[in-house]
């Protein structure tokens, strides 16, 4: 397949990036932040996307959904990224509805068209240490009659305080460390027993740190067979790395060009900076990495579309990549701007904070790297 | 079924009875390396017979059109060829400058006279071209070059000199920049001109490098004649042919080497040389780490490559882009080819006997450092991105 976005993208692209800069653009952002926002998003936004189909991209017609396909939602998370627009669109539309694909008819029914509509948000309820590590859950799933009572805690739970529900990912059997006995399910955060508490991190959007105590889950509430939790997270998360691929780029994108565009007008020592080889060659070089990551974002999505469950290798080149180049972009944005790129008026800050969580989230380089090493057999 | 998968079928059973078995093993040396030419001297049989079978059937241009020597396959063909040939792990049947830079040129710019004369000698190898381009004082200036070439009526005449000339001493003709008008600025004074190195006037001068090899020459052109007919494209606009040319260059160089050792990632070769721990991964974790990121780039390049292409056919290529896999890919490989020689520690060092392939390792990874030279400097590249992509201002001149 060519790696090249087809006409009907295209189309997606322009109507998202029009929709965006409208309706949030970054002083939307701002205004959220100062004004405290608990969520960190606009619930009045966010059913403004659902009715145009955003929430349901990646569900089936017959939930209600547009089922466009991946490469379209990697398009919106860029677009997203352009202008930091917060929302729950990767953990419900993204991440969730890629999990639920392996769950009961039940849970399907239950959750899927309610995701498509907008009027539930999912968030995946994984890290319980401050690395990514999902081999390390330890938190418990023990029999319970027909069903399963989960005890332990999660942390960093992006679009946990919004959520109506969450995927858990929890150790039936084995111990720590290990990637077999864990089992994944779709929990009801209204349950009893679940109780959750904000954490505030830089970019200003909303996490969750979680505590079960003797929650009592259905069988029906398992996503996919039990043990095998892991196997049925592994293509939710390649989804959700390469969704927070695509929204680092953009964000690096829109650091790079607003940069770019104050080299051509500032003057110092009676120049244009932009004239200065010393600028143009770091100018260059970010253009090289960027344009390496969005070569590996269009065939992670292209990738990811075509076989979900043998993604991971790509996802991880995404996601580590465009992790790298983001932060360099935010790095140089900053100091090629620099005194003013320090200053909260500019939005260069506020890029760099995003980035800097969004290359953390589920895995950073160093965790891609030694996956990608692995495979590669070394 | 479909046209292609026809045409795979007929592709994989005419490699199968016309690709000898030796063909199929990897190069092990230069010496196997088929460049044709003139006063070629086969190392083997084979590899004499495989350029003459796939001469004949124009697979050595697979892409030219029919009526000049070429295969006259399309792109979706074109590739199915190639992976044909990956597949078999066939030797390339003819390594060369008229296929790679002078042929695309000749197509574009060339009279149908020259097109008919010159592309399918090219196409079977049986001349070997070079480049003329550097100058002592022209190189990343390059369209400063003073080689002067003047209008003698019936011909031209051409006097100068050109340095870093690949295998000048090993080629029968050259395409040179010669400077044909004086008086008009330095990008519109230059012209594309083709001549036999045989001529009376030519001289070469191996140029050694640091790797003990000499793939440059320096060359003399001392009152040498040129029929007039040999001139390209219009006089004085070479240039617009030079920078043609120097894209295909850029892409060639860009992507020419993957620094892969026999097909193993340098992962690999690192776990061989040095060892795995208990998990299979190489022992050494700093190594490995520097490794892994130049893996992921590498490969997020290898993408660049391919999507540049597809944007090109496509119809929203950019020109300028070639400067950034030039760039790219030169440094890249200049990274890889570091870690190739930490992988192999103090054997890595051997220069000379057997063990080492006469230093085969030492000798390419020197080799890489001309990558970022040759072909305009990375700086040069750099240059050309900021101001042609990113449309920032010249600096200001002192």
């Amino acid at each position: 397949m060519a790696l090249v976005y087809t006409e009907e993208h295209e189309m997606l692209r322009e109507a998202a990036k029009g929709f965006l800069q409208e309706k949030s653009p970054v002083t939307e952002f701002r205004s959220l932040r100062d004004n405290q926002d608990p969520l960190g998003f606009s619930r009045k936004l966010w059913q403004e996307m659902a009715e145009m189909g955003w929430a349901g991209i990646l569900i089936e017609e017959q939930y209600g959904g547009l089922d466009f396909g991946f490469t379209g939602a990697a398009l919106i998370l860029e677009e997203m990224g352009r202008t930091l627009c917060a929302s729950p669109f990767l953990s419900s539309s993204v991440i969730a509805a890629t999990a639920l694909r392996f769950g009961s008819e039940e849970t399907k029914a239950n959750w899927l068209s309610k995701i498509a509509s907008g009027e539930a948000v999912i968030a995946l309820a994984l890290e319980e240490g401050v690395k990514h590590d999902p081999v390390a859950t330890s938190m418990t799933a023990e029999k319970s009659g027909n069903g399963y009572r989960l005890n332990g805690s999660k942390s960093y739970v992006f679009d946990g305080m919004a959520a109506d529900g969450f995927l858990v990912l929890a150790r039936s059997s084995g111990e720590a460390g290990q990637a077999d006995g864990l089992s994944l399910f779709m929990v009801d955060s209204k349950v009893s027993g679940l109780s959750s508490t904000a954490t505030k991190l830089l970019d200003s959007r909303n996490y969750a740190a979680l505590v079960f105590d003797n929650v009592e889950v259905s069988g029906g509430d398992l996503i996919g067979s039990v043990g095998a939790g892991l196997t049925m997270l592994e293509p939710a998360l390649n989804a959700g790395r390469i969704g927070l691929a695509a929204e680092m780029l953009g964000c690096s994108d829109q650091c790079f060009e607003s940069t770019t565009e104050y080299l051509k007008e500032r003057k110092q020592f009676g120049q244009i900076i932009g004239s200065f080889q010393g600028l143009q060659h770091r100018s260059a070089h970010l253009y090289s990495e960027l344009e390496l990551v969005r070569s590996a974002v269009i065939k992670a999505g292209q990738d990811f579309e075509k076989n979900p469950e043998h993604s991971g290798m790509i996802a991880s080149l995404a996601k580590a990549k465009s992790g790298e180049v983001g932060i360099l972009a935010a790095n140089e944005a900053v100091q090629m701007l620099g005194g003013i790129g320090m200053t909260d008026e500019l939005d260069a800050g506020l890029y760099m904070k995003r980035i800097r969580a969004a290359q953390e989230l589920l895995g950073d380089y160093a965790f891609h790297a030694n996956r990608f090493a692995k495979w590669r057999g070394f | 079924m479909s046209d292609l998968q026809a045409f795979q079928e007929k592709t994989r059973s005419w490699l199968e009875e016309n690709c000898p078995k030796s063909m199929r093993k990897p190069m092990r040396n230069e010496f196997d390396a088929c460049w044709g030419g003139r006063d070629c001297e086969f190392s083997s049989e084979d590899q004499k017979l495989w350029l003459q079978r796939m001469g004949a059937k124009g697979w050595t241009a697979p892409e030219w059109p029919k009526e000049y020597g070429g295969g006259g396959l399309d792109k979706e063909q074109a590739k199915i060829l190639k992976t044909e040939l990956a597949k078999i792990k066939a030797r390339p049947a003819l390594l060369s400058f008229g296929v790679w830079m002078l042929g695309p040129a000749l197509l574009k710019f060339g009279s149908e006279e020259q097109k008919k004369q010159f592309l399918p000698p090219i196409v079977r190898g049986e001349i070997r071209w070079c480049q003329g381009y550097s100058e002592p004082g022209a190189g990343s200036d390059l369209a400063s070059l003073q080689t002067k070439c003047e209008d003698k009526g019936d011909h031209y005449l051409i006097n100068g000199q050109k340095v870093w000339t690949s295998y000048a001493d090993k080629s029968d003709w050259i395409f040179c920049l010669v400077r044909t008008n004086r008086e008009a600025k330095k990008h519109l004074g230059i012209s594309f001109i083709l001549f036999d190195m045989a001529s009376d006037g030519v001289s070469t001068k191996p140029i050694t490098l640091i790797s003990g090899k000499s793939p440059f020459c320096e060359t003399f052109f001392d009152d040498v004649k040129v029929p007039k007919e040999q001139l390209v494209g219009t006089l004085d606009r070479g240039w617009d042919i030079a920078k043609y040319l120097l894209t295909h260059e850029r892409e060639m160089i860009g992507g020419s080497s993957d620094g892969s050792m026999g097909g193993r990632s340098i992962g690999e070769v690192a776990v061989l040389a040095l060892g795995a721990n208990e998990n299979g991964e190489l022992a050494d974790s700093a190594l490995r780490s520097k490794i892994a990121t130049a893996e992921l780039d590498g490969w997020a390049f290898l993408l660049t490559m391919e999507r540049s292409k597809d944007e090109a056919k496509a119809g929203h290529g950019i020109g300028a882009k070639s400067s950034m896999l030039k760039y790219y890919g030169t440094e890249l490989n200049k990274r890889r080819f570091e870690l190739l020689m930490a992988s192999k520690g103090l054997s890595a060092l051997e220069w000379e006997g057997e063990a080492s392939n006469d230093g085969q390792l030492p000798r390419q990874w020197l080799r890489t450092k001309g990558n970022s030279i040759e072909g305009g400097t990375s700086e040069v590249q750099l240059n050309i991105i900021s101001k042609r992509i990113l449309g920032l201002p010249d600096p200001k001149a002192n």
